[in-house]
């Protein structure tokens, strides 16, 4: 019984506008287990499981529920098969009551007249079910996230659910709050249910869950017993790299050249005991002239959580940053750009791109602005920083005054890179400055990572691939869990090195 | 934890129950007289009208939208209405039935415009309020007074309670609202408005019915604004295209004040009418002090828009700080 | 020479195109039932005639829609203007009343403007309160606060300097609709020639961009309501000006949505980002011609709103992404059939 198939997709493949999200993926979940889905950025759990829940309608393969075909449209389709799903940014009504939650959509009531005291009933069974104590007749919003998770559970349980879908559940909770929810995830285990907890905390898998699926780049790697899946395994699984590869770096490559003096160099810019609550805590780090220095770790170990900090973006709460000794108070972006840094995010999308401006307002815009708005550019100087940096960058584009949202996703990096570049920064911070490029535009863009160390500037680099921390750092700063687990420099920076620092056993 | 699920809930409620009774105490002992029950009764019938119209709007408040056409559905009703009995003959109750019809034909097109083309609710409505005062004016440019049996029958009908005679305005008023808050606080589609004002993307993860409850509650004020329209005609005894002009700004205040957050998911229908009352008895205090001007009231109806705004954000931040 | 106005051509050029189309086939409908409608003639040294109308009936609807057209490229509204016009307005008369000269004048009841626009701005920029309902606040109170100012009467204002803004000659041409159209020009110089112009569209397209690439988004915001407060101002001096009267109660009525409607008529999304200050020049100018081909037609004024509701629903179904999206899918759709 506990090893009957509960779910099984079969190749599973969905495309978006040319991308393959999802390619021909294999996956099967049990009754009465907690089946773990793991895989960095961009390997197509979000996809799969909006396929799951009916928001996307996959291109082929097929869905079946203890054996039935299923095709679900919609998510009440999916909660009606008796999948349902908890997301971390619980998806419920704030303002409205725990009792209403639970019952929005289906509220018991005759002739349209919903019947309060059943709907109240209704839920305090539900959250006893859980063993969860809690005012139904208080206001959502006024929970704490772990609770408002465990009524969205409460939810999803009383549409007679089979399988659960955790979508990052524990991503905002605390040590306490988690050990909870693993009590509740046992429990609903014990009673048969199948869980697909989706999760980048790896001792909390080990915890919990009976099997691993790791997916990598939208294809299946492979499911795995957790008894017989070392941590360091896995990472090597979700890295795409095999752990008995010891050999360090490629011959070929020539490891990236410290400035002579950069050793001794005070750095340009120094963070000690930065962090920030749900962020990141305790992050020292120095970044000198010439000098790459990599920020590695899984998702959601406090990469760009760190960057944020850095860059004024958020406030730091404890610690400081000095910038060539002198204590500063980065309150937003704008101090940071005055004071010389420059910071390329990983979400180009909503925090890099001007999409509707054109390539050379794009390019120009973080000089622009760093001059206020009289000091203007003229067009000739426009003109000559666009044409020079698009011939140094190489940007594919008609020409400069093609809106951006039109180039390739490489080529706009490339153009948010020169943004910065344009300013003259000391210091710069990529964040995950490869992520969704195509192969040809990776090597160009660490080609220019290479240059840019050359002439003297101090970058950050932040990186999931650990080829690419190995290839471009000279240190190396390991997080793990939103804490600092190790620092690497020179040749020890190798992958095998990196990765057990990155699983938590080095 | 549960006070404070409680004060966040009902904190605007309470402000607003509060603010009501020391304007009105305040008014009682400036102005001998003030306080007696026919004075609330005439709060409830002089305001009949915004009244019917503040309670669609609340629908559409809960749901995040906002409605500006509904002053000028009610001058296009009343002029509608008065035009098809006195001109046309027709018996007044299938009039009535036809303009509350033709109400809610244009809010479901332009809930239709909102929904299905994602184009914003206000300019929306900002061509709704053009095309209904135009079209008010098109069909009469001047007044007309309506004389029928039914409608004297009507208008001249009186609830007695005691020695407080309730007037027919009064008392579609308070069916309008008690049918209101049936709606919101006991039907699925009252709380799915709510659902929707509070995240429209989590209510569709729910699987709520979003496009169609967006669709109707459009559809429902206008239909109560033409409703509202009608009442204005039994409480004037005649149909003018111009009336209810501005009215929808009142409307919108009378819901905020009420403490209902006008971006949407929460609030209550009972608070509506509290800011009914609160907006009749400034304006009452008003007429019935005589020195102070006119003018005033929208003014002091300002203020207060002010200060519930600023306490409705403030209650937003604090929750989102907690939620954290 | 201009840093980035020959860059322009490229963008807001469509809906331009389709403006001047409108415009003309507008103007041709009028001219073949009316030949006398284009007809300009010169009497007493002044021009004459219904253009001349046009552009001076559309003169105060193109200031307040100038200061709405950056407010909206923001990805905001002001609804505050009309009462805005009305408490400048009552402005004037005070000031002329206690004696102040004309320029004096003038720039109170600007200030007046800019600072009620001060406070939307706050409320929008550093309160993060939407931006319909922070303006609202101001619509409902501004109209109370003239009447205020002016005690609830017509304030008549009888001085000749002051009538001559909106009603005066200048070479024989009218004053208003040049006045105007310096300070349209004049802004387009200022929006374009400083990098505001840029910032105002980089803070509507992408705010969070915006932010992160070192610009201060929440200043630009503050800044372009102020711009709009102070707009309407100015608006409410010309409108005072031409009916020699502060009139709380019907000054700059409805002068929001002749504004938005011709922001939006000229190309500028509601959503923010690109502006065009030449398609709102247009789009003001569309409407007024719409409302006095109604007159000409002899449609009584107040049915004029029809036509205009329509016009606003036809453009902003054009410019609906959904709608594209849904035509698009129809074309598409029997093509994958035969393929």
């Amino acid at each position: 019984m506990a090893n009957a198939p509960l779910l099984q997709l079969r190749g599973l493949t969905k495309r978006f506008l040319g991308v393959t999200a999802l390619s021909a993926v294999d996956f099967t979940a049990r009754a009465g287990e907690i089946h773990a889905l793991l895989g960095e950025n961009g390997a197509g759990k979000s996809t799969l499981i909006k396929v799951l829940t009916g928001i996307h309608v996959p291109d082929c393969g097929s869905i079946a529920l203890s054996g039935q075909p299923i095709a679900p449209r919609s998510p009440k389709d999916a909660e009606a098969a008796g999948i349902s799903t908890v997301y971390q940014e619980v998806n419920l009504i704030r303002a409205l009551s725990v009792a209403e939650n639970i019952a929005l959509g289906r509220q018991p009531g005759r002739f349209g007249f919903l019947n309060w005291r059943a709907i109240r009933r209704h839920a305090r069974e539900a959250l006893a079910r859980l063993e969860i104590e809690c005012d139904v007749d208080a206001e959502l919003g006024s929970l704490s996230i772990a609770l408002q998770q465990m009524v969205a559970i409460a939810r999803a349980l009383d549409l007679r659910a089979r399988l659960l879908v955790l979508d990052e559940p524990t991503a905002s909770l605390d040590q306490k709050e988690v050990a909870e929810l693993f009590k509740v995830m046992r429990r609903l285990r014990g009673e048969g249910l199948g869980i697909i907890f989706v999760t980048h905390f790896l001792d909390q898998v080990y915890a919990v869950c009976e099997r691993i699926t790791v997916l990598r780049n939208g294809q299946l790697v492979g499911e795995y017993p957790t008894a017989e899946l070392p941590k360091l395994a896995l990472v090597g699984k979700m890295l795409g790299r095999e752990v008995a590869d010891e050999s360090g770096r490629a011959p070929a490559q020539s490891a990236p050249a410290t400035n002579p003096a950069a050793g001794a160099a005070p750095p340009v810019l120094e963070a000690r005991g930065l962090g920030r609550r749900h962020a990141v805590e305790g992050v020292d780090l120095a970044l000198r002239r010439g000098e790459v220095t990599g920020l590695a770790g899984l998702l959601g170990s406090g990469r760009t959580e760190t960057a944020r900090l850095l860059f004024g973006v958020d406030r730091a709460e404890s610690g400081e940053i000095r910038i060539h000794d002198r204590v500063v108070r980065l309150g937003s972006p704008r101090d940071a750009a005055q004071l010389g840094l420059g910071f390329c995010s990983e979400d180009r999308k909503s925090e890099g791109i001007l999409p509707n401006l054109s390539v050379r307002e794009n390019l120009i815009f973080a000089l622009q602005a760093k001059r206020g708005a009289w000091h203007t550019l003229s067009r000739a100087e426009q003109t000559e920083l666009c044409d020079r940096y698009i011939a140094a960058l190489r940007i594919k584009t008609a020409d400069a005054e093609t809106p951006i949202k039109n180039l390739s996703g490489g080529n706009q990096q490339k153009v948010l890179l020169a943004r910065w570049l344009a300013t003259q920064p000391e210091v710069i911070i990529l964040d995950e400055p490869t992520r969704g490029i195509d192969v040809g535009a990776k090597a160009e863009i660490e080609q220019l990572i290479a240059r840019l160390r050359a002439d003297g500037l101090a970058v950050l680099l932040i990186s999931s691939e650990v080829e690419e921390i190995v290839r471009n750092c000279s240190h190396v700063l390991v997080l793990r869990e939103r804490r600092p687990a190790g620092k690497i420099a020179g040749d020890e920076i190798t992958p095998a090195r990196l990765m057990q620092a990155m699983a938590g056993n080095a | 934890m549960i006070a404070r699920s409680l004060s966040t809930r009902y904190l605007p409620l309470i402000a607003t129950s509060g603010i009501f009774l020391v304007l009105f105490i305040t008014a009682s002992v400036l102005n001998e007289g003030f306080f007696s029950g026919r004075v609330i009764v005439n709060l409830l019938s002089d305001n009949a009208f915004l009244g019917i119209a503040a309670v669609g709007m609340t629908l559409v408040i809960f749901s995040g939208g906002i409605d500006l056409s509904v002053g000028s559905v009610i001058g296009f009703t009343s002029i509608f209405s008065a035009t098809i009995i006195a001109g046309h003959g027709v018996h007044p109750a299938i009039a009535w039935i036809a303009a509350v019809i033709l109400g809610a034909l244009l809010g479901a097109a332009m809930g239709t415009l909102i929904h299905v083309f994602e184009l914003p609710p206000f300019l929306v409505t900002l061509a709704g309020m053009f095309l209904a005062r135009g079209s008010a004016f098109w069909l009469n440019t001047e007044s007309v007074g309506i004389s029928h049996p039914w409608y004297d029958g009507l208008s001249n009908f009186a609830l007695s309670l005691g020695p407080i005679q309730v007037s027919a305005a009064a008392l579609l008023l308070l069916a309008t609202a008690l049918a209101g808050y049936v709606v919101a606080h006991h039907t699925r589609f009252g709380r799915n408005l709510l659902a929707i004002g509070g995240s429209e993307q989590s209510a569709l993860l729910m699987g709520l019915p979003v496009g169609a409850a967006k669709i109707a509650v459009y559809t429902v004020n206008s239909a109560c604004a033409a409703f509202a329209g009608l009442v204005a005609t039994l409480y004037t005894g005649s149909g003018n295209p111009s009336m209810g002009i501005g009215l929808e700004l009142d409307a919108i205040a009378v819901v905020v004040i009420g403490g209902t957050l006008l971006t949407g998911g929460r609030g209550h229908l009972f608070g509506t009418v509290l800011g009914l009352l609160i907006f009749g008895t400034i304006q009452a205090a008003i007429l019935f002090d005589g020195r102070l001007s006119s003018w005033w009231m929208r003014i002091v109806v300002g203020a207060l828009l002010l200060v519930f705004i600023l306490l409705q954000r403030l209650l937003v931040r604090g929750e989102t700080r907690a939620g954290h | 020479m201009n840093p980035a106005e020959s860059s322009r051509p490229r963008r807001p050029l469509s809906p331009l195109v389709w403006l001047c189309l409108g415009l003309t086939a507008l103007v041709l409908w009028n001219v073949v039932s009316n030949p006398a409608f284009l007809a300009v003639t010169l009497r007493d040294g002044h021009v004459y005639g219904v253009p001349i109308d046009i552009f001076t009936q559309a003169s105060r609807t193109m200031l307040v829609a100038l200061g709405m057209t950056l407010v909206i490229a923001t990805g905001g509204v002001d609804l505050s203007v009309g009462s805005v016009v009305a408490i400048a307005g009552a402005v004037c008369a005070l000031t002329l009343g206690h004696g102040a000269g004309l320029p004096l004048t003038i720039a109170a009841a600007i200030a007046v403007g800019a600072a009620a626009g001060a406070v939307n701005g706050l409320l929008v920029a550093r309160l993060a309160i939407q931006p319909i309902v922070a303006t609202l606040i101001l619509m409902v109170a501004g109209r109370g606060i003239a009447q205020l100012l002016s005690g609830g009467q017509v304030l008549i204002i009888a001085d000749k300097s002051f009538e001559f803004l909106a009603n005066g000659f200048v070479l024989g041409l009218p004053f208003a609709p040049l006045l105007v159209a310096a300070l349209f020009l004049a802004a387009h110089l200022a929006l374009r020639r400083s990098a505001l112009g840029l910032f105002i569209e980089a803070a509507g397209d992408n705010e969070t961009a915006s932010r992160f690439a070192g610009l201060a988004a929440a200043r630009i915001k503050w800044l372009v309501y102020v711009f709009s407060g102070a707009c309407a101002g100015l608006a409410g001096v010309l409108t005072a000006s031409n009916i020699r009267a502060a009139d709380a109660n019907r000054a700059g009525e409805n002068a929001e949505l002749d504004a938005i409607f011709a922001v939006v008529v000229g190309g500028t999304a509601l959503t923010g980002g690109r502006f065009s200050i030449l398609g709102t020049f247009l789009g003001a100018l569309l409407i007024q011609t719409l409302a006095t081909t109604m007159y000409y037609r002899g449609v009584p004024p107040a049915v004029a709103p029809v036509p205009k509701a329509l016009l606003i629903v036809a453009v902003s179904l054009l410019q609906s992404e959904k709608l594209r999206n849904r035509i698009s899918a129809l074309w598409r759709k029997p093509r994958k059939v035969a393929a």
